[in-house]
């Protein structure tokens, strides 16, 4: 049964994220949940990109940065309030997604990654150059969400921490929702069907251009929210956002957990995020370990953490 | 009553002709068989009809209407279907969502329906599932509907091919060599399958390389020999024809004793 298994996975998920705190030995580890269920969100539009249409882009940080910095500039110059800040962010992002993605969607391979790398560039270097409204290199403030006040005066009293794990952590749930949604639906079908073979996918009648076109757009709207919540979450933002960096990390969560499968990449990001913490206390060899642990999981796990997990138990079950 | 006409189609490779001024039709409920040695231009013929080449010189008429060059998806809306002679599987999905794919001109929908999974899009997905079953059924792997296609033989993916193209409900259909790798009590189960597809009304365009089948099944045979069509006519008449026996005499000698006996 399909069905129950998306929602076996959902169900999983969500006890992961509400049973998790009873483990956290500070509140420090509040935010760094929150870190893992925000790129959770991005690794999870990248899900729908890469593993099932099977488009890679190593721009996608570019859209975060869209997101970011609508939340950082829309309330100061529009006076929006900064959830609709938000919104406009994911309008935006998927409205720039929608133009560069026609173009660039007919590329394959890695001129495809070259030219997604470039639109993550411009992205960044814009946010840095132009000072004057951005802030420049040195980043910016971020209003007030307003929400957790509210959430007061009815009488949920969260902590700043803990109100930001739950808000990331129940939209990284609805992203998952909407991903696996998507997975098993005749769009969905059409796009990983388009991955294994595209002339197949023509002819049985997949407009295979307007489908990767709509899984690019899907994509960057995840991305462009991620970033808002990031923004939204710190106060402050900086275009370090949208750096290639951090685009790269996107794409390395999303194949190191398993880049066809939605938990698999959120399991990704959440070991990539906890990973360099953990590491820390073998202080200079930190990113040495990390290297070789990220090496031998690719090497040994070629489909990632997690499908590979599941093919082992299943092999044994 | 032609469903299907084809006139004086070729296309060049860099400087080599691969097929020139070919030409015939095909009506609904008829099966027409083009054959000829290895590099005559039998896929290409194929590719060039579907959309996956645009053809340099011709046209093609679908049900009076010139689609030439026009793109598969285009050509699929039009109830064209067609499937390859190298499988083109969709891999990583399971058999059942294979066969759903091919279902796809009646299944899909706003994205946005999808993505929320909306009642119309499980409305959808659930009319596409009780469909590719009935499909499963009828090519014989309703049992393996679950497993990953990559799972399957040879011989039960060409037939996992067959039902995803089926499952277009095309006016045309396509096949390229779908008994090629089947051994023989599959090759029959496939040669009764076409026949009661073509008894349906669908226009049926075949290459196949298993002469016995062909003869049996073809009420119309082309064939060609470089490029170019040097015969067509009933099944008897042309495995008769001295310029069919000489082409295969000269390539292949195996499939000429087949093709005249």
């Amino acid at each position: 049964m399909r069905l129950s298994q998306k929602h076996l996975t959902l169900i999983v998920l969500a006890v992961l994220v509400a049973l998790a705190p009873a483990f956290f030995p500070s509140n420090f580890y509040y935010r760094i949940g929150a870190l893992i269920f925000v790129n959770g969100l991005a690794v999870t539009g990248l899900v729908v990109l890469i593993g099932f249409a099977g488009q890679i882009s190593l721009g996608h940080a570019g859209f975060a940065g869209i997101g970011a910095y609508a939340c950082a500039l829309a309330p100061g110059y529009l006076g929006l309030h900064p959830g609709l800040a938000m919104l406009l962010g994911a309008v935006l992002s998927g409205g720039v997604a929608w133009l560069i993605g026609r173009p660039i969607l007919r590329l394959k391979g890695y001129y495809l990654a070259v030219a997604t790398l470039g639109f993550g560039i411009l992205v960044s270097m814009v946010l840095a150059n132009e000072a004057k409204i951005t802030g420049g290199p040195d980043g910016r403030e971020v209003a007030e969400l307003g929400l957790r006040s509210a959430l007061a005066s009815i009488g949920i009293g969260l902590s700043n921490a803990q109100f930001w794990y739950a808000a990331t952590g129940l939209s990284m749930l609805a992203g998952a929702w909407i991903a696996l949604n998507l997975h098993d639906s005749p769009s969905g079908r059409a796009l990983r069907a388009l991955h294994d073979s595209e002339v197949a996918a023509r002819t049985v009648g997949v407009d295979v251009a307007r489908l990767k076109l709509s899984a690019f757009v899907i994509s960057a709207v995840y991305a462009s929210l991620s970033g808002s919540l990031l923004a939204l979450m710190n106060r402050f933002i900086t275009p370090d956002v949208a750096g290639f960096l951090h685009s790269i990390e996107l794409v390395t969560m999303t194949v190191f957990g398993g880049v066809g499968s939605v938990p698999g990449a959120i399991l990704g990001a959440a070991t990539l995020t906890l990973l360099p913490q953990a590491l820390t206390v073998l202080q200079q060899y930190e990113n040495l370990i990390l290297g070789l642990i990220m090496m031998l999981v690719m090497i040994f796990m070629r489909e990632g953490l997690l499908p590979s997990i599941m093919r082992r138990l299943k092999g044994k079950g | 009553m032609t469903l299907l006409s084809v006139d004086g189609l070729g296309i060049d490779f860099g400087g080599l002709t691969a097929v020139n001024d070919v030409g015939f039709s095909v009506s609904p409920g008829e099966i027409v068989s083009v054959i000829g040695p290895n590099g005559a231009g039998k896929t290409t013929l194929f590719n060039m009809i579907s959309g996956v080449y645009q053809p340099q010189r011709g046209k093609v008429i679908l049900d009076g209407a010139d689609v030439t060059g026009l793109a598969p998806n285009r050509l699929a809306e039009r109830g064209l279907s067609r499937t390859f002679q190298n499988l083109q599987i969709f891999q990583r999905m399971s058999v059942l969502e294979n066969a759903m794919t091919g279902c796809h001109l009646r299944e899909r929908g706003p994205v946005l329906s999808d993505l929320l999974s909306l009642p119309s899009s499980r409305r959808r997905s659930a009319v596409t599932r009780a469909r590719a079953t009935e499909l499963l059924e009828r090519v014989g792997l309703a049992r393996a509907s679950e497993r990953e296609a990559s799972s399957l033989s040879y011989g039960a993916l060409k037939r996992l091919e067959i039902a995803r193209a089926l499952a277009l409900e095309p006016r045309i259909l396509l096949l390229d060599e779908p008994a090629a790798g089947c051994n023989a009590v599959e090759t029959e189960e496939i040669d009764h399958l076409i026949a009661e597809v073509a008894k349906s009304g669908v226009a049926i365009l075949l290459v196949e390389h298993d002469m016995k089948m062909v003869m049996r099944i073809s009420r119309h045979i082309v064939v060609l020999d470089r490029g170019e069509k040097i015969a067509e006519g009933a099944p008897a008449a042309v495995s008769r024809d001295p310029k069919v026996i000489e082409a295969y005499l000269g390539t292949q000698s195996v499939e000429a004793g087949d093709a005249v006996g």
